[in-house]
């Protein structure tokens, strides 16, 4: 039982968290033949919430359709919830040497501390602003590109599709762009 | 609402090992596109063996029927390049930046970041303004 416990509090190797993502995809065809995929329900909250004034067509639909999808991501919150706040792990992200070393040269005093960077989420002006703009670039990427990491990477290379691999490629080469150009230059 | 039961434990499930894993950890994500660490690459690789895997053995399972009572048919995406390519560029950029894709995006907000959050704002402002310009883009 006590190892159990231990179990809970503690962070996922690779290859426990990994398969289990994996499973997500036949266990949605089980459940009710859905393709596993998360960033469709920005698009289904954007159809709840936008005013019948306003109008884009591609938000124009019957979005209780999806409430199965939405129902999942409010699980993934919840999961969330348990993981992080209920058996929160109380140790540090246990990065690799070269990591720490590029962070503590980027100017972070604490390294993996939490599992995101006080210098980056602490509520202030600067901090938001870039937050929200990046999750501009996110919801608009995801949807230009009809998935994300979940649905393209997962699910798109499980079935092996072709669409996906060209989302990946554009994923990824952004994600360098980003990590090795923006990334520093937005830290100074 | 007992029928949707199912989703909200699977969803749960994955909220759940996003954070134990780590990967909705900023962190992680750097250390991923700097190749500093195996354990991002890990954890999608596995993923996708895991889910290839599944996917071939629900093929050879022959006509079978979900818990909901529709056929299981394996997903098909739709053919095009651009959008994909683009689409995965923009959202990789964000990405890269923030540390943060859709799923961790949740279960980050799960865990009451206020600041993942506003991520959340920022990503439903961008599906939107995707939807409005929609007929402009090159797809």
């Amino acid at each position: 039982m006590d190892t159990l416990i231990a179990w809970l509090y503690a962070p996922w190797p690779w290859y426990v968290a990994g398969p289990i993502i994996g499973l997500m995809v036949p266990l949605m065809l089980f459940i009710g033949n859905r393709s596993f995929g998360i960033s469709s329900n920005l698009r289904h909250l954007c159809a709840i919430t936008q005013p019948p004034q306003v109008g884009v067509d591609f938000f124009k639909y019957d979005w209780k359709e999806h409430t199965w999808s939405l129902m999942f991501v409010i699980g993934t919150a919840l999961g969330g919830f348990l993981a992080g706040v209920v058996f929160a792990n109380p140790e540090p992200v246990k990065l690799s040497l070269a990591a720490q070393e590029m962070l503590t040269d980027w100017g972070f005093t604490q390294p993996g501390g939490s599992l995101v960077p006080e210098e980056l989420f602490h509520p202030s002006v600067r901090n938001f602003t870039l937050l929200f703009a990046c999750g501009v670039l996110v919801g608009f990427g995801t949807r230009y590109a009809a998935g994300c990491t979940s649905g393209h990477a997962i699910t798109g290379l499980s079935t092996l599709q072709l669409p996906s691999v060209y989302a990946i490629l554009g994923i990824f080469g952004g994600g360098l762009i980003s990590s090795w150009l923006l990334v520093p230059w937005m830290l100074k | 609402m007992l029928r949707y039961l199912p989703y909200l434990l699977a969803g749960t499930l994955f909220g759940f090992v996003l954070i134990k894993s780590e990967a909705a950890s900023w962190y992680r994500i750097q250390e991923m596109f700097h190749f500093q660490n195996f354990h991002m690459f890990g954890i999608l690789f596995s993923a996708i063996a895991t889910g290839m895997l599944s996917i071939q053995l629900v093929k050879r399972m022959g006509e079978k029927r979900s818990l909901e009572g529709m056929p299981i048919e394996i997903p098909s995406k739709p053919p095009g390049k651009v959008s994909y390519i683009a689409g995965g560029l923009i959202f990789g950029l964000g990405w890269g930046l923030i540390g943060l894709c859709p799923g961790p995006i949740f279960a980050l907000v799960g865990t009451g970041s206020l600041g993942a959050l506003v991520v959340l704002a920022g990503a439903l402002h961008g599906t939107w303004l995707y939807g409005a310009l929609k007929q402009h883009l090159p797809h």
